[in-house]
């Protein structure tokens, strides 16, 4: 059994042997390598707490087995901001107040910048709405949850238009 | 989650080798089998790690028109494959309606098929439950099943099939694409699926080690693409499972259905297809008069299961909506609420 | 002192009065990028991993569990039970106060409820402790179970956290009996769980007999006390950080079993340990919310005028504690009417102890009250709003006080204006929405008492002229970390990033308790509170100082402005803080402030937050399916100390109404006792999809005595009234009065509707 695994992490190669396959990514990045951002709600998929992004897509952390991800490029919420600058998604969470508690919030934000990576609905509240309905807000942030996510993706592509210009 | 052998093959002879050891699985993208192994519901000595392995994550249109999908597809990504969305409409909506953004970037195409149902009595390991633990007696029966079946059941088993993209598959006529020691072989998906009967431990036609390496839509069933949907009633607006739900395609020619495709899912073991109000349309003028018959044609072998009569009066009126639907056209865009209830509709589907 | 403790400061401020700006959250960025760090998120050297083994039988006891099989699994290091449990200084069933409440913390083999806690696997990893927890496979010797309201019931004289079980005013029964017209419907509310998204964790590191605790809690000082009583040892030797709670709603109040485990733990194996509750573990043994049944009679003249007010409630509480629902004391305030009397009855089953939930008592009470006033309004003919408007409660019903303020009808008028509610046809079953769907309009009043807790605060003003302020007060999402500074800075006349603003941790005053929508008036009160003591410490040196331009000021009274002392009848007379301490030659100079209820105040007044909530529902004529398309609230809760903070608890508490009125609710299997749904796919709570369209109006109100700050409360109000506004929406909607929550859709399938009375 090789239980030895190399995941690029927030753009940074790491060769990570494991002891046990009952690792999840989720339990990985938060016991092992401390990268305590994804958060576990529910550990059963029912929640979105965990939202990371495989290879440029959002999934539930707590849903995958490490071992399986041999070779996938991970980014976490630690990975979004360019030092001190905030990622676009995060600054719109910030501004709209998409969150109270935060515990959902690092999941909410990976979940945005995924959607929006998707360009399947940022045109329409509703279609973020029914987007966003795998991430699960207690407090009850979704009005600001939805408008950050149409404001950061309206942002982000009047800048990809200028970059293109 | 008990201890496990890892095993990662290098081809699909290789998986079903390591798969033919007793009491392996194999690992798609975990999504419905992780969660199974956290709650103690399976406990598989072996898992056989299918995801690295080449050749299976394609869409492809065959030379003769039928399109096959391969079976480690993410249910994401076949559903935003615009042709594939194009040519089977229904099954993109139902794929866009079940789960999750994230559960859908990850889940599989063959993991889809070999989800397991969602009865609490099955994943509580307190409980007794004959899929589970064959021969243990089924705690649903007599406990909490406002959820459960009322069709297809069985005294040792009332639990759903909790698939939306199975009941588009089945509708559409899906051919399933095995493989195992044996080699190859395909099997109409509404054979795929067991009724429990006195072994509802059985779920598949699956042999020990086989494994699904595709799912085939045949040319045909793109002939329906103009008039199909799906709809999904819930107890919450999205990312909830059905209670009831239906798959309908259509063809109408000259004021007439010429034929009719029907699935339910949420209301049996197993996604349901209703052959006999498939044949009670065929003919008639689409209109209410027409989809209500095919309701009570759907639903006549019905009876509840527990606390749940109101399924089958509840079944009737999804059949009767979604036939509906489908008569008014596929729209231009899927919904922004894939097979909602609040999704926009079409004039005069509402029955006042 | 902790470094977590004080935030860094994020981008500058305006100066001036900082009460009353929507500032974005000063804890924003910390969130954002994930540093912002939960208990389960700390890490330390040598951590173990504690899991829990938990019951599956809800009475009866425990007759073996398989330890050697747990012991035996690869790194697990220690499996504790009864049997080698460290002891406690005090019994977890002893009462020692009011407050504590009895845990479950494997003080013997007895089962109380299904989900109790039966055993603690400690693991080097945490997949070996979860693995090793499942291997002990419990047997049982099980007794029969009860978890419905069918059982013997006894009076409840005492209440929620202490109140009165009965009140009357006036003759109930003779004024009911003689009144033109008759309302008397039931309504059955179910077991609600918290479900915070952060489940309930401690991370627990014992330094001899000290204690170091990384651990969510809304009451830091209790939670020490609670500790220091257990495990006998000095409440100085513990310390507490709970900067960030990840949600809370009543059930991190007080201390909970599985963390009193969790510390036995780290004893018992002599290293750090990490214990974290699954969400499966948080239906059980910290808190819920009681199931309900609650009669409501009400007795009106042909006018439509209430002459008569009965309401009672049967709830459940465990067979080991004492916590009922209060459902019926809403009905103190609501709605004027001279004969009033409220009742309760308790059920003992076998549950885990019911707790606070977000607007223990309101919630469930109102969601009855609001619904038989529906029934009440359509039965007399009127239009909902302008019956509830006929029996505008001018004073309290129950009491005669006054209330405090009381801006109740404006918030009618605007929610109104807002919602447009004069286009509403009476006759339910009237409305469609372009496709067909039934649409309704309900609305409901909302309410929620102004409580004051006791606090301490301290302030400093340095040599360089920059504050600090300190508060152990608790951030679970409403905002702490932002509203307490803005008054902190308000309090010391600087502005927020001249202020050091230190919370989150029991090494600082006592904030109380975060609970009862209570802790911005309790702890910026005492914020307030020790900025003018600081600053009078200050103006003390200043107008006795012959150096200073303020000497001799005293009598025309000095002002602090934008870090300056400045006379009070010219303002262009003043000097810098620093000025003064550094003639002084002192370092800094401290200041304490405290709050508590002002018992005079409360004696003349009855205090209430108001509110009005308007919903519009749509719902499939043919497949019952519902949803909440509009919610309009107004409110007002007195002084608003940050609006933007504000209005996102009445987005969370109208939410959170939602989910009662629609979606929440434990479903018991009835022969085993064990929660079928105890997580988040079936207990459903509303996803994004459910919201589309939410408004928060805020009504300006000025209450000059319920605190020095004006401030009520705004945490919890926005779940009352919303209840009943979706209920009322869905029966105009449909003409189907369901009278069971959560509605669902099977509720509307059933054939013709009954305009008159259908009940469920």
């Amino acid at each position: 059994m090789n239980l030895s695994l190399t995941l690029t992490i927030n753009g940074e190669r790491r060769e990570i042997v494991l002891d046990d396959p009952r690792v999840t990514l989720l339990d990985l990045l938060r016991e092992r390598l401390h990268l305590t951002g994804a958060k576990k709600g529910c550990d059963r998929g029912q929640c979105g707490a965990c939202t990371i992004l495989v290879d440029g897509e959002r999934i539930n952390s707590c849903l995958a087995l490490a071992i399986s991800y041999d070779g996938a490029a991970i980014t976490t919420i630690e990975g979004l901001a360019e030092g001190d600058k905030l990622h676009p998604v995060q600054q719109a969470f910030i501004e709209h107040d998409g969150f109270q508690c935060g515990f959902c919030t690092p999941g909410q934000i990976m979940s945005a910048v995924g959607l929006i990576a998707e360009g399947q609905a940022c045109d329409d509240p509703e279609r973020v709405r029914e987007a966003m309905s795998g991430n699960i807000c207690r407090c009850g942030a979704y009005k600001g949850i939805t408008e950050a996510v149409i404001d950061a993706s309206g942002k982000l592509s009047a800048g990809k238009e200028r970059d293109a210009a | 989650m008990n201890l496990f052998e890892y095993v990662r093959p290098a081809s699909v002879a290789e998986a079903i080798a390591a798969a033919g050891e007793p009491n392996s699985a194999y690992l798609g993208a975990g999504t419905n089998l992780l969660d199974l192994m956290k709650g103690g519901a399976l406990t598989p000595a072996r898992l056989v790690d299918l995801t690295h392995l080449p050749d299976l994550g394609s869409i492809e249109t065959l030379p003769d028109g039928s399109t096959r999908i391969g079976a480690l597809v993410k249910n994401a990504a076949l559903a935003h494959d615009t042709d594939f969305a194009k040519r089977f409409p229904v099954v993109a909506e139902a794929l866009l309606s079940g789960a999750s953004a994230q559960l859908r970037n990850a889940a599989t195409v063959g993991g889809n098929l070999m989800q397991r149902t969602r009865c609490p009595y099955f994943t509580d390991t307190a409980s007794a439950c004959n899929k589970r633990q064959p021969g243990s007696g089924c705690d649903a029966i007599g406990g909490e099943n406002r959820s459960h079946a009322v069709l297809g059941w069985s005294e040792n088993c009332i639990a759903v099939h909790p698939s939306d993209f199975c009941v588009a598959l089945t509708a559409l006529g899906a051919i399933v694409e095995i493989e195992g020691t044996t080699g190859r072989r395909e099997v109409p998906i509404t054979e795929f699926f067991l009724l429990p009967g006195d072994t509802p431990e059985k779920e598949t036609v699956l042999e020990a080690g086989e494994m699904i390496v595709a799912v085939r839509l045949p040319a045909e069933a793109a002939k329906l693409a103009a008039n199909q949907r799906y709809l999904k009633v819930r107890e919450r607006t999205s990312y909830a499972f059905a209670l009831a739900s239906a798959a309908a395609a259509l063809t109408i020619e000259n004021g007439a259905i010429t034929e009719a495709r029907l699935a339910l899912g949420g209301v049996a073991p197993k996604p349901w297809r209703a052959s006999e109000a498939e044949a009670a349309l065929v003919g008639k003028a689409p209109g209410k008069e027409a989809f209500a018959a095919a309701a009570e044609a759907a639903f006549a072998e019905a009876k509840p299961s527990g606390d749940n009569a109101y399924k089958i009066e509840l079944g009737k009126r999804v059949v009767a909506r979604v036939l509906a639907m489908a008569a008014a056209g596929t729209p231009e865009r899927m919904p922004a609420l894939p097979a909602s209830a609040f999704a926009p509709l079409p004039e005069g589907v509402v029955n006042v | 002192m902790s470094d977590i403790a004080s935030l860094p400061t994020g981008s500058r401020q305006r100066q001036g009065s900082n009460i009353g700006q929507p500032m974005t959250r000063r804890d924003g960025i910390l969130k954002v990028t994930g540093s912002a760090t939960y208990a389960a998120d700390n890490n330390p050297e040598g951590l173990m991993h504690a899991v829990l083994a938990t019951a599956t039988i809800a009475r009866g006891k425990v007759t073996r569990l398989d330890v050697e099989a747990a012991r035996a699994h690869p790194g697990v290091v220690e499996v504790m039970t009864p049997e080698n449990r460290p002891p406690l200084a005090t019994d977890p069933d002893e009462k020692t106060n009011p407050f504590a409440f009895r845990l479950d913390a494997l003080q013997n083999d007895g089962v109380r409820y299904a989900g109790q806690p039966i055993a603690v696997v400690v693991a080097k990893t945490l997949e070996a402790a979860v693995e090793g927890a499942a291997l002990l496979r419990p047997s049982y010797e099980t007794e029969a179970a009860r978890v419905d309201l069918e059982g013997e019931s006894f009076v409840a004289e005492i209440v929620g956290p202490g109140a009165p079980g009965r009140a009357a005013s006036g003759d109930f029964d003779a004024a009911f009996a003689s009144a033109a017209k008759h309302i008397e419907a039931t309504y059955d509310t179910p077991p609600q769980y918290h479900n915070a998204m952060e489940p309930h964790s401690i991370v627990v590191r014992w330094e001899g007999d000290s204690l170091s605790i990384d651990m969510p809690t809304q009451g830091l000082a209790m939670a020490v006390g609670r500790t220091a009583e257990l495990f006998g040892i000095s409440p100085e030797k513990i310390h507490i950080r709970s900067p960030f709670l990840g949600g809370g709603f009543g059930s991190k109040g007080l201390a909970a079993g599985p963390q009193v485990l969790g510390i036995l733990a780290a004893k018992l194996v002599g290293a750090p340990v990490k214990l974290v509750l699954t969400r499966q573990q948080m239906y059980g043994p910290v808190g819920h919310r009681g199931q309900t049944r609650q009669t409501v009679k009400l007795g009106m003249g042909e006018d439509g005028r209430l002459a008569a007010i009965e309401h009672h409630t049967l709830t459940s509480t465990s067979r080991f504690d004492d916590f009922l629902e209060p459902a019926s004391n809403v009905t103190h305030s609501l709605y004027a009417a001279p004969a009033i009397r409220t009742t309760h009855a308790g059920s003992r089953i076998d549950i885990g102890t019911p707790m606070f939930m977000r607007a223990p008592g309101e919630a469930p009470g109102s969601a009855a009250l609001e619904s038989a006033i529906d029934e009440a309004a359509f039965a007399a003919g009127m239009d909902p709003l302008d019956f509830r408007l006929l029996n505008y409660a001018e004073v309290e019903p129950i009491s005669g006080k006054p209330f405090s303020s009381k801006a109740l009808r404006e918030c009618y008028e605007r929610g109104a204006a807002r919602f447009g509610w004069s286009k509403r046809p009476q006759a339910p079953r009237s409305m469609r929405d372009g496709e067909g769907r039934l649409l309704g309009w309900g609305v409901g009043t909302a309410t929620f008492p102004a409580i004051m807790f006791q606090a301490e605060a301290r302030a400093v003003i340095r040599a360089d002229g920059s504050g600090l302020m300190e508060i152990g007060a608790h951030d679970m999402g409403q905002g702490a970390w932002t509203a307490l500074h803005q008054i902190a800075a308000d309090g010391l006349g600087l502005s927020m990033d001249e202020v050091e603003f230190r919370s989150g941790s029991s090494d600082l005053p006592n904030a109380g308790i975060a609970g009862g929508s209570g802790h911005t008036a309790t702890a910026g009160t005492a914020l307030h509170g020790a900025g003018e003591d600081v600053i009078a410490r200050l103006t003390e040196l200043a107008v006795n100082d012959e150096a200073s331009p303020l000497y001799g000021a005293g009598n025309v009274g000095v002002v602090a402005r934008n870090g300056r002392l400045v006379r009070q009848d010219d303002e262009s007379r003043g000097e810098p803080y620093a000025a003064i301490l550094k003639r002084a030659g002192l370092a800094e100079i401290e200041g304490r402030g405290q709050s508590a209820a002002d018992p005079a105040a409360q004696e003349r007044y009855a205090m209430d937050a108001h509110g009005a909530v308007f919903a519009e529902v749509a719902v499939d004529p043919n497949l019952g399916q519902i949803r909440v398309t509009r919610l309009v609230g107004a409110f007002a809760a007195g002084r608003v100390i940050n609006p933007r903070m504000v209005e996102s608890q009445y987005y969370g508490g109208m939410i959170w109404g939602l989910s009662f009125a629609l979606h929440e609710e434990a479903v018991h299997d009835k022969r085993t006792g064990r929660i079928m749904n105890a997580n988040l796919a079936e207990y459903r709570v509303p996803v994004n999809a459910d919201v589309p369209s939410l408004e928060a109006i805020l009504v300006h109100e000025d209450d000059p005595h319920v605190n020095a700050l004006g401030v009520k409360g705004v945490g919890e109000i926005g779940i009352t009234g919303t209840v009943g506004a979706i209920a009322n929406a869905i029966w105009h909607a449909t003409g189907v009065r369901v009278r069971r929550f959560p509605i669902g859709l099977a509720d509307l399938l059933g054939g013709t509707p009954d305009v008159s009375d259908k009940g469920v």
